[in-house]
């Protein structure tokens, strides 16, 4: 159902005042077929996220998070045991591989690889640091204004900004 | 200090407001500040001197002789650490159980943690004494295989302390991100480009804030047993020694329990003022400082009963060195820190049991410097008489503090204070986005501004 890409495609951008009136906007045009959508918020919305989400895969973070925590366990672990065989000495009375201290070191090395991880994470999925910005960002989406832009064909335009605008739409620009 | 001017904030604050109220927290200071700051520089430029006097003239300087290798500094050491833990716990833990309380008060709770870790970071340094080998410390390749000693709690340490920054800071710049993107909307000129670089280009679309929400539950989520494990590893510092009165399996959440009184205090020491300062009466509410006052009241009732324990078993092991050494510390020489410690850690809090104690601005603040000063001296404590009067007569001794390490201490104070203080006047110390959300969405039909 997606609408035709063969005009090059125009940018719809409706700013909304209220959450709910959002929410209905993108689900009115994602019923429409509209399914190349920006949506800006100055604050997560659990509705508008949870309605977006559902056309597409689960946010990868969590895949980050889990191999980078990972890769510090196996890092701490190798990097604890290697050096301990490098010079075999008895310390403390201690065996020189012993597990438990070594766990401390694993410990914390995995939270800081999960940590790190998440942050990259963050930054390669979220496109971030974002050099220029997008068209469609208005300085009111930092404030308390919601904002739908909606990519879509030319001849569409004009249809889209209606449904915005009947959607709740204080404003609709192209 | 009279309030930061303004249009006088509305008690009902709507999105709009929140922006306005923090960014004009960001505006110019005034004469009052400045004078504040050069007054904290000189502290600090007397720290920094007298740190630059003991490693010209060695570790004498700061009056380290046996038997206390360890004194004043690693007791800083651990107070600034233990500041440090109720930053972690207001925005991680409280975070994960939802407590809306929270958000008005995280972002400088966060501050204060980075901050603190930082300044606690400097005393091993300080304490070293050939600082410039601290290098040591960590593992790193070398033509020899030299590596640290990953079976001592010192190195642990070093790993704990280290993770704990970063992690604490990376928290905090990723909250940081939308907020200053909201503040480089409503900047000109060369703030908004500083601004718009710290940003990230931060726009607030669903596609950046689907992985930054994800990201944010996964930062509170390893938080939570970082910030729990890290003074647990700075008590094994002491706990896997043999120094009677260090040697105990109950050091790790007695040490966590008191870094979280600690912190605690220290945010009231700081939220109250900025409340008054940029007028925030509308964002900390009463409810907010009951809740800490609570907090601090349990976290104390926690810290007694650590410390009857600690008699206790004291004398039920029957071992006659830990008993010599409570005798000690309750008896001898330095037995004003003893019970100045139960005084401002057991009793002060205690008047948080009155709804009216816990609600008097003034109550809190002063409950709150006698908790930080009951804490500096709970460490003082463990340290410095317990290595004062350990197994054998000849090694006992008494630690007299010297000009320099005082002034350091004094020095370090004023770190903390000159990094919070500047940060205040060029980040948002109210977080935008969590009090909007704490606030509500604005709905059309919806009823009210819940969700």
């Amino acid at each position: 159902m997606a609408p035709t890409t063969r005009m090059a495609p125009v940018n719809v951008l409706g700013i909304f005042a209220h959450a709910d009136t959002t929410l209905r906007a993108i689900q009115g045009l994602r019923a429409k077929g509209f399914s190349d959508l920006k949506v800006y918020t100055p604050v997560p919305v659990e509705e508008i996220e949870e309605e977006m989400d559902s056309v597409r895969p689960l946010s990868k973070v969590r895949l980050f998070a889990v191999v980078g925590g990972l890769l510090g366990t196996a890092t701490a672990f190798f990097l604890t045991i290697w050096t301990s065989l490098k010079w075999e000495l008895i310390t403390g009375g201690k065996a020189p591989v012993s597990i438990p201290p070594f766990i401390i070191i694993a410990f914390e090395l995995t939270i800081l690889f999960t940590g790190l991880s998440t942050l990259i994470a963050v930054l390669i999925l979220g496109r971030l640091p974002q050099i220029k910005p997008s068209p469609t960002y208005d300085p009111r989406f930092s404030v308390d204004r919601f904002g739908v832009a909606v990519a879509c064909p030319v001849e569409k335009a004009e249809a889209v900004g209606a449904m915005l605008s009947s959607a709740g739409a204080e404003e609709v620009r192209r | 200090m009279t309030p930061v001017s303004g249009t006088a904030t509305t008690p009902n604050p709507t999105w709009a407001d929140v922006n306005r109220d923090v960014i004009r927290t960001v505006s110019m200071p005034g004469d009052r500040y400045f004078a504040w700051m050069c007054l904290i520089a000189l502290t600090l430029a007397a720290g920094v001197a007298a740190w630059a006097w003991q490693i010209w003239i060695g570790m004498g300087a700061a009056g380290k002789r046996s038997p206390q290798m360890w004194a004043m500094y690693i007791t800083t050491f651990v107070f600034w650490i233990g500041i440090g833990h109720a930053g972690t716990l207001i925005s991680a833990v409280l975070y994960l159980f939802r407590a809306k309380w929270r958000t008005s008060i995280y972002r400088g709770a966060e501050a204060m943690t980075v901050f603190a870790v930082m300044t606690a970071g400097l005393f091993p340094l300080i304490h070293a004494g050939r600082m410039w080998f601290a290098y040591w410390l960590m593992p790193y390749p070398n033509q020899r295989y030299l590596w640290p000693n990953f079976k001592s709690p010192l190195v642990w340490d070093v790993f704990a302390i280290s993770t704990y920054l970063t992690i604490s800071v990376v928290f905090f710049l990723i909250g940081l991100v939308p907020d200053i993107a909201a503040l480089r909307d409503q900047s000109t000129g060369i703030r908004k480009q500083i601004y718009t670089v710290m940003s990230l280009g931060w726009e607030g679309s669903d596609s950046q804030w689907r992985h930054y929400r994800r990201a944010y539950g996964i930062f509170a989520a390893i938080s939570t047993p970082l910030v729990l494990s890290v003074h647990s590893v700075v008590s094994f510092d002491f706990a896997m020694a043999l120094v009677p009165g260090w040697h105990s399996t109950l050091f790790p959440p007695f040490f966590v329990d008191g870094a979280i009184f600690s912190g605690f205090a220290m945010v009231l020491v700081l939220i109250l003022p900025m409340r008054y300062i940029f007028n925030w009466y509308p964002y900390i509410h009463d409810k907010h400082l009951d809740a800490m006052a609570k907090l601090i009241l349990v976290t104390s009732l926690v810290l007694t009963y650590f410390y009857v324990c600690e008699v206790f078993t004291a004398w039920y092991s029957g071992d006659h060195f830990e008993r010599a050494s409570v005798f000690a510390k309750a008896t001898k020489q330095y037995a004003w820190a003893y019970w100045g410690m139960y005084f401002c850690n057991c009793l002060t809090p205690l008047v948080f049991f009155w709804r009216r104690a816990r609600l008097n601005t003034t109550v809190l603040y002063v409950v709150s410097i006698f908790v930080l000063i009951g804490m500096w001296l709970e460490r003082f404590n463990i340290i410095v008489p317990g290595l004062g009067h350990d197994f054998y007569p000849y090694t006992w001794g008494t630690y007299y503090p010297t000009i320099t390490d005082s002034t350091i201490i004094i020095g370090s104070f004023a770190w903390f204070f000159i990094l919070f203080l500047a940060f205040i006047r060029v980040m948002p110390s109210l977080s935008i986005v969590e009090v909007k959300e704490a606030l509500g969405h604005p709905m059309r039909d919806g009823h009210g501004a819940h969700h």
